[in-house]
């Protein structure tokens, strides 16, 4: 096992998969070749037992008794804060606000933002490559505010027509929202250089980090980025947990996005005052388990290291684009120069749909679909794409069966 | 045969590589949208209806093979059936991809649509076999586009 007190391990792709029980099991007779992992990670041991130890051991509600076990969960709850802080390399604690994923976290800013600075004849920018929880919550927000969403387009490689970014800026743009890894395209997006651009126009930018985080790691003071989001169970931590980090000067300007306990200073008929950073934000009582297992999980990775994880997924992703290159009729939809470890691809006349199927048989799980990126699929005239996505433990073998499968594929359709 | 051979048999292959009645249709008194989210299939229906009888029905549309094979068949399943006739054959294939059943597919008179049998395997499948004849279901009733959600 990866010993996460330690820091760095050696990365040994072998050790890696023993940490995570579920990849000994099997599907319909055959080893699992889990090829998901944009979608969602699997878990490690670590993980899973930080989150079953916390109900056993620590459970009690934080922040409001004077009791023992009380004061230890809220030190565990904070500690995972303070984890969360430093993988971001964020300022304090405060600007780390715990949602239950990206989504939401993409919600809270929208509506709270959108409260205090969206007007009617406003703009909010976004780009092409947006998942649907980086456009809908905008949309309703600009429905609601009478304001206007702008899109910066795509080009046919599958990366960001930036020469078209600045005139997108207008003296109206109010925030600009982008991904930083597609989750379709896997395009890795230079958001820096985007960053840089908008905050020349005075537009402050949100940074979806729910495919970067994970595999390329992000640091907020260099991408110098307003806010960002990221979903715990994407990098190998739990479902139900995630995080909205903004610049603590942006955040204390945010009305309250819900009321209820916690959030609040005092409460009477005629007059409630909030509480401070970040619990202003952070309503009711939170995923407290899934936060000291996302500090666990966050824990792991910096035992294994990102840059030993993004060089093995680097590796994977070469490998993979090779090897599916030699399947007849297969096509990569998805080509920047930059990416993540993504590959979206078609296959002839196949449906994606009966892709997924077969290689289901094979005991392989690629998502296939529109990825939640109907966009996307619109651009390039698709309906639905098959897609393998890596995670740390995954292995070339793993990808050569993925091969292998496509050929089944093709045998099946009498391709 | 395996699972698989079992869903991909050749009559459904055959379909999605060539299906049946792919055009709209002239003078179509009914239309429908089917929508399945989960995979972006789409397709459009157009039905001729006389005297309660249907005379001509075709679709367009793109999607899975499952999908695709299951409008072409019931394309020619339904052509000359009445409305009610139709909605009966709905309920029983519906029942055929869901329900238990011991009685070979053959033997309960479904004719090609017995080749959909194996989906049963296959429960994330069965809105791509079933997504035309909720679109048909539809648009005979006039209502609102189908979906499979």
């Amino acid at each position: 096992m990866i010993d996460i007190t330690l820091t760095p391990a050696t990365f040994d792709v072998e050790t890696v998969r023993a940490d995570f029980p579920i990849l000994s099991r099997k599907v319909r007779g055959r080893p699992l070749v889990y090829l998901d992992s944009a979608n969602t990670t699997q878990k490690p041991e670590a993980v899973i037992r930080a989150s079953d130890r916390f109900y056993r051991e620590t459970n009690a509600n934080i922040h409001r008794s004077t009791y023992r076990l009380s004061e230890e969960a809220t030190t565990a709850y904070e500690g995972a804060r303070e984890k969360v802080r430093r993988f971001l390399n964020a300022a304090s604690t405060r600007e780390v606000v715990f949602t239950r994923g990206t989504t939401e976290a993409i919600n809270l800013l929208a509506s709270s933002f959108g409260q205090a600075y969206v007007k009617a004849g406003d703009e909010v920018l976004i780009t092409g490559m947006e998942h649907h929880s980086n456009i809908v919550p905008w949309q309703l927000l600009c429905e609601r505010a009478g304001a206007r969403l702008r899109v910066l387009p795509i080009d046919d490689r599958g990366e960001l027509v930036l020469e078209e970014l600045d005139a997108l800026l207008t003296d109206r743009t109010r925030i600009l929202g982008v991904v930083h890894v597609s989750n379709a395209l896997g395009t890795v997006n230079p958001v820096k250089e985007i960053v840089a651009r908008a905050h020349a126009k005075g537009v402050p930018v949100l940074v979806d980090a729910a495919q970067s985080l994970p595999h390329l790691g992000v640091d907020v003071a260099d991408l110098g980025c307003d806010f960002l989001a990221f979903s715990g169970h994407k990098v190998y931590g739990p479902t139900g947990i995630g995080v909205l980090w903004g610049k603590e000067e942006w955040l204390e300007k945010l009305p309250p996005y819900q009321g209820g306990g916690d959030m609040i200073a005092s409460v009477s008929f005629e007059k409630t005052t909030y509480a401070e950073l970040p619990a202003r934000l952070e309503a009711g009582t939170g995923n407290l388990a899934g936060g000291v297992a996302l500090g666990t999980a966050l824990d792991y990775v910096n035992a294994i290291g990102l840059a030993r994880i993004a060089a093995h997924e680097r590796a994977l992703l070469a490998h993979a684009t090779a090897r599916l290159s030699e399947v007849p009729g297969l096509r990569i939809v998805g080509t920047a120069r930059e990416k993540a470890g993504v590959v979206s691809f078609v296959l002839d006349d196949v449906h994606p749909h009966d892709v997924g199927t077969i290689l289901d048989q094979e005991g392989i799980c690629i998502r296939t679909g529109h990825h939640c990126a109907q966009p996307v699929m619109a651009r390039y005239d698709l309906p639905a794409t098959a897609r393998a996505s890596f995670g740390l433990y995954n292995t070339l073998e793993e990808v050569d069966a993925l091969v292998d499968g496509l050929r089944k594929v093709r045998e099946v359709f009498g391709a | 045969m395996t699972a698989l051979t079992d869903l991909y048999q050749e009559v459904i292959l055959d379909h999605n590589r060539s299906p049946r009645n792919f055009r709209a249709i002239e003078g179509a008194t009914h239309s429908g949208l089917g929508h399945n989210p989960l995979c972006g299939d789409q397709l459009t229906l157009y039905v001729k209806v006389e005297d309660g009888t249907i005379r001509e029905i075709g679709f367009q549309g793109k999607g899975c093979a499952i999908s695709k094979a299951s409008a072409s068949l019931m394309t020619e399943a339904v052509k000359g059936k009445t409305l009610a006739e139709a909605e009966e054959l709905f309920g029983r294939f519906h029942d055929l991809l869901t329900g238990p059943s011991d009685v070979p597919a053959e033997a309960k008179g479904f004719g090609k649509l017995a080749v959909f049998s194996g989906v049963r395997e296959f429960p994330v499948r069965v809105k791509c076999a079933t997504l035309a004849w909720h679109t048909l279901h539809s648009a005979l009733a006039g209502g609102s586009p189908a979906s499979t959600e």
